[in-house]
């Protein structure tokens, strides 16, 4: 089957089945390629039930397909409807496995062999990728799944799991609850899993709750007619009928392994590669980087177009459009698009504002920062960002802020205050230059007050815009790195000095990553440089016979190794970084550089010195301190900015604290006291850490996790539910909750409490405790956002739940407390 | 940087207390009625009044307790006071009664309060110590886990019993069922072990109570002292650690429970009982009021 089509749609995403409908109504050739067996599999593959946000709510839609928020089955029922409504030439089962030729004589190759013709091409196979298939005769069968929606599902059946990740294991783990598992692992041992996710799989295999095949693959799988009467399906299967037989190459032999099912989980092979193998370019190697694409959403291939979250627009709406707008941009009738009103009424408070595409040349023209980067992406920049029109001395952040938005200088300029107490004392920025990175790269709080100058207008850049287009510009990260570390020395260590006089140094400085648990420096080394930290945190320590012992904690902002540069020549420490951190490390020449221009600074810095000799030695007296410190940062106290703990010898275990918590956030409490570990009587809840640079920010389609002005991490009201956050946070504060349960009458509540488990009615003899989480469960599922502490953002009187500890037990502690926390706890034991 | 409820912002509600109770006493000696010291007098509705207004504001920690949206202080400082002013009621409401005391409704008031500071009192002193005790019991790890470290020893003795005569799954698996923990009031805050086991006895097998699993380890002790096969030896010996084991978590389990029993138990006099007290103290200041 050749025929020639003008439009072949590779992937039926939202992007791809508004592109072919829109063909499809305007009656040009098409072809709509799925390679799996039904349209949308991203949305498909959605939990039940689940409900799916139409953001932004701003932008209109734009596409023959209908699309509102509403339940995963509605949507995907509508969609489906619009395929028939519209006559989309769909086909399923249909992987395209290459694409050759040029504009008008595409060649798309398919898996079956057979080949597509096309014009044009529209790509829109998003970037989750495709699972790793078994790869043996007969894991067509339907039997074989690649992912494993809900393992409650399944019951009493046997059933294989193949690989042995992370998804693997959590799959092999959740479902040995029902069933039989067997694990098949290729190699010997499990070594590209999470340490945690080892302790639970080597556990469960101990406790004989899941039969591990090490050294074993698959080698085939077979259907088997009616039930199957081998020895083993006799003695190890006695329940139900195994229709499917799996023959395994096992270290001792071959081996037939009756089953159920097989859910095969060996990773995903991104699309970056088949993308590359088109012809099409990316910008650079960071994974996260996206194909360049003109306004018309053409790559670097002409006729190959590139829409979705391929296309850098993760939400369901955009892609909607741009499959609308792609398939206009072919037909040779170039449509505005659908955020142009968005860009006009941002752009018009502008002075002397004309139209929207010459705002956006001026300012790629004025910013070199913007320069280098492509008008589509530079479009959705600024559709994330804010223009700001500023009178003279406005205050765009104040010092201590903990905003982390980006801003740039379209116009005018600013005044940056470095010194609170000298407030006449300004650095100028004017047109063009940028400020706000240290917020943008740190994620701490600012370090300088920023006042508008004369016909000042911004443009501020959410930290996650920003980030992303850093990702994919290079040009554009390299002079911020160089910025920030000039302006590092400037506010870290000599305000005085002018930014001229920095370039050399900075010149000379250098940025280093450390992975978490990695050495900075050793103790005894020679002290070569100075290490100002910009992300993350260190923990200096001692070694005393075998034994670590961790002295003090450094947060990022602060520097370290400043010793050895004030005229010892070894080191009197060890640091090591707690997390995942960077510094900028100045060697010692150039810091006697530095010191020769400042003499105050030397002086300052003798300060320091005195002050750490003095700590160090006070926590090397308490042994305990050094025990309690290196507890604390194994949970992460080391990027948290603020951070709940319980002081065990005075918790009654009331839980009032989860009470409050939940009656002041819609039901839902956002911390749980009892969980989590403790150390020396003092417990770490499962409650958010407010990290430095939090991971649940990182991948959040709406941008819905922000960080207001005073540090609290908190998910916003455009939340989408898609559980991102859940699973990128690693200490499980995250959590996707429904609409609350009901509250018990006030009168009942008075007398018997809330009705959450007491101990009366808690412990009443093993294998009979009562299971409580069933909540959800028949009932149809409400939409479900993430939630976690917002540390009571707006609420006065601060978090509720310290605010309502009867004890005392409860307290907040962020990093500046932190060492003093641990003295004063240290000296209690 | 913290510290419990009873040293909150320097004791400030004790001083008070202390003042409340000082300003009391000496108006009472300074008091000189033509009457013997009684409610009556104008010191006597005073102190009633207060007196009065105090339980009523002591009782409002319960709804404040559940304000969680509430700004008014936190409720460490309404709970140092509560501590306090409750403990200051004793002089202010001894007081109040001029020491006539009788067999009626004034002196049942008097007493249901008495009751209920008490039970406070006990309160304290529970809330004071045994949160140490049930961090080191726990020692770092916690109930739901003890729990399921006691499912997995129970799956490795039956393992192990697998390879073994049937008698001892058949008395390990008894062992699981008859294994209790709490239940009720009595057992979890005496920290009681009504635990049984079917042994097998002459004809057929018989019920014997099984506190800190002595039964099992016993027959377990028996078995091996009869035991001549050396692989069987090996494998009573190491079903012996495993229960050993099974006990320690056990116990811990029942020290546990035990504890949070006392944590909780006295809210159940406490609170009851002051609804019963303000149901009185309403029945007592209406008929002093009206048929006096």
């Amino acid at each position: 089957m050749t025929t020639k089509v003008a439009i072949a749609v590779v992937g039926s995403g939202p992007g791809g089945l508004s592109a072919a409908a829109r063909a499809a109504e305007v009656g040009v050739s098409h072809v709509l390629l799925e390679q799996t067996a039904a349209h949308s599999n991203t949305i498909q593959k959605y939990q039940k039930g689940k409900h799916v946000m139409a953001e932004p709510n701003i932008l209109p839609l734009r596409s023959p397909m209908r699309f509102e928020a509403g339940t995963r089955e509605k949507i995907l029922g509508e969609w489906a409807e619009g395929l028939t409504e519209h006559k989309v030439n769909i086909r399923y089962g249909a992987e395209v496995v290459g694409i050759s030729g040029a504009k008008g004589d595409f060649h798309l190759k398919l898996q079956d062999g057979s080949e597509v013709l096309a014009e044009n091409v529209i790509l829109g196979i998003g970037l989750q990728g495709n699972p790793r298939r078994l790869g043996v005769p007969g894991d067509g069968l339907p039997c074989v799944q690649y992912t494993l929606d809900d393992p409650d599902e399944y019951k009493d059946e046997v059933i294989v799991v193949v690989g042995a990740g992370d998804a693997a294991i959590e799959n092999a783990v959740a479902l040995a609850k029902q069933n039989t598992v067997y694990l098949v692992n290729r190699s010997g041992e499990f070594s590209r899993c999470k340490d945690g996710n080892l302790a639970l799989i080597l556990k469960t295999i101990e406790a004989g709750k899941v039969t591990c095949l090490y050294s074993t693959q698959c080698a085939s799988l077979t259907e088997t007619p009616g039930t199957v009467f081998s020895l083993a399906s006799a003695t190890a299967f006695s329940i139900g009928e195994r229709p499917y037989l799996l023959a395994l190459n096992t270290a001792a032999g071959d081996m037939q392994l009756p089953c159920n099912r097989i859910i095969a989980r060996l990773g995903a092979t991104p699309p970056r590669k088949f993308v590359e193998s088109c012809g099409i370019k990316f910008p650079s190697n960071d994974p996260s980087s996206l194909p360049v694409l003109s306004t018309s959403y053409e790559s670097n291939v002409p006729g190959i177009y590139v829409i979705g979250a391929l296309g850098g627009y993760p939400l369901i709406k955009q892609a909607m459009n741009q499959g609308y707008e792609v398939v206009e941009f072919i037909r040779g009738n170039p449509v505005a698009p659908a955020d142009e009103p968005l860009l006009a009424a941002k752009f018009a408070g502008i002075p002397g504002y004309r139209s929207v595409t010459e705002t956006l040349q001026a300012m790629q023209q004025r910013i070199p920062l913007f320069t280098e980067v492509n008008p589509l992406m530079f479009r959705e920049l600024l559709l994330g960002s804010t223009i700001h029109v500023l009178k003279p001395d406005a205050v765009v952040f104040k010092r201590n802020d903990y905003t982390n938005s980006f801003y740039t200088i379209f116009n005018g300029g600013v005044d940056i205050q470095i010194d609170d107490n000298n407030p006449a004392k300004r650095i100028p920025l004017l047109i063009g230059q940028f400020f706000g990175e240290m917020g943008l790269l740190s994620g701490r709080r600012r370090t300088a007050t920023v006042l508008a100058g004369k016909d000042c207008v911004l443009i501020e850049t959410p930290r996650r815009d920003a980030l992303k287009l850093l990702s994919s510009v290079d040009a554009a990260r390299a002079v911020l790195d160089q910025t920030f570390i000039v302006r590092a020395i400037q506010s870290g260590f000599a305000p005085q000095a002018k930014t001229a006089d920095l370039l050399p140094i900075a010149a000379k400085s250098k940025l280093n990553r450390y992975k978490a648990g990695q050495v900075v420096f050793s103790e005894g080394d020679e002290a070569d440089a100075l290490h100002l930290v910009r992300s993350g945190s260190l923990a200096i320590l001692h070694v005393v016979g075998s034994r670590e012992i961790v002295t003090s904690y450094v947060a990022a902002g602060n520097y370290v190794g400043e010793m050895g540069l004030m005229g010892n020549t070894r080191r009197s420490a060890t640091v090591r970084a707690t997390v995942v951190t960077e510094t900028i490390s100045l060697d010692a020449d150039a810091f006697a550089e530095l010191l020769q221009k400042n003499p105050a600074l030397r002086s300052e810095l003798e300060d320091t010195v005195r002050q750490r000799i003095a700590s160090n030695t006070r926590l090397q007296g308490q042994d305990n301190a050094g025990a309690l410190i290196s507890f604390l940062l194994k949970q992460g106290l080391g990027e948290a900015t603020d951070v709940l703990l319980i002081d065990e010898t005075l918790c009654v275990g009331c839980d009032n604290c989860e009470r409050a918590c939940a009656a002041t956030h819609g039901g839902t409490s956002r911390l749980d006291r009892a969980a989590g570990p403790t150390f020396a009587n003092v417990h770490v809840p499962t409650s958010c850490r407010h990290c430095e640079d939090p991971h649940c920010m990182k991948d959040c389609p709406p941008d819905a996790i922000r960080r207001s002005p005073n540090g609290e991490v908190f998910v916003g009201d455009n939340c989408i539910g898609c559980g991102n956050c859940e699973r990128n946070c690693p200490y499980g504060v995250i959590q996707l909750a429904g609409p609350p349960p009901e509250q018990p009458s006030l009168a009942s509540w008075l007398m018997f409490g809330s009705q959450k488990e007491n101990v009366f009615g808690e412990v009443q003899g093993l294998g009979r405790k009562h299971h409580h989480h069933d909540h959800g469960h028949g009932a149809p599922k409400a939409m479900k956002k993430a939630v976690k502490c917002d540390m009571c953002k707006g609420q006065d009187g601060g978090p509720a739940c310290v605010r309502a500890c009867p004890t005392g037990a409860a307290l907040r502690v962020s990093p500046e407390e932190f060492v003093t926390f641990v003295q004063q706890e240290a000296s209690r034991f | 940087m913290h510290e419990s409820m009873l040293d909150y912002a320097q004791r400030r509600y004790l001083k008070i207390a202390i003042a409340l109770c000082a300003l009391s006493i000496v108006a009472y000696a300074w008091h000189d009625p033509l009457s013997p010291p009684n409610g009556g007098t104008w010191l006597g509705y005073t102190l009633g009044g207060i007196g009065a207004a105090l339980i009523l504001w002591l009782t409002a920690l319960g709804v404040r307790k559940r304000s969680y949206s509430s700004a008014l202080g936190t409720l460490r400082g309404w709970t140092s006071a509560h501590v306090y002013l409750g403990l200051a009621l004793i002089v202010v409401a001894t007081l109040h009664t001029g020491f006539q005391f009788g067999w009626n409704l004034h002196t049942l008031c008097y007493v249901l309060m008495l009751f209920v500071i008490g039970s406070g009192i006990f309160g304290v002193i529970v809330y004071l110590r045994y949160p140490q005790a049930m961090s080191a019991n726990r020692a770092g790890t916690k109930p739901d886990v003890l729990l399921e470290e006691i499912n997995d020893l129970d799956q490795r003795s039956l393992r192990v019993a697998n390879e073994m005569p049937r008698r001892f799954g058949d008395v390990l698996r008894a062992n699981r069922e008859g294994t209790r923990v709490g239940g009720s009031t009595r057992a979890i805050l005496g920290g009681l072990d009504f635990s049984t086991i079917n042994l097998p006895a002459a004809g057929g097998s018989q019920a014997v109570p099984n506190p800190e699993q002595a039964a099992l380890l016993d027959w377990l002790g028996a078995e091996l002292a009869r035991s001549t096969d050396g692989e069987l030896t090996k494998r009573i010996g190491d079903l012996l650690s495993v229960v050993a084991t099974r006990r320690n978590q056990l116990r811990r389990l029942r020290r546990d429970a035990q504890i949070r029993g006392w944590l909780e138990i006295w809210l159940y006099v406490h609170v009851p009982v002051t609804l019963a007290l303000i149901g009185t103290l309403i029945a007592h200041v209406v008929s002093v009021f009206l048929y006096w």
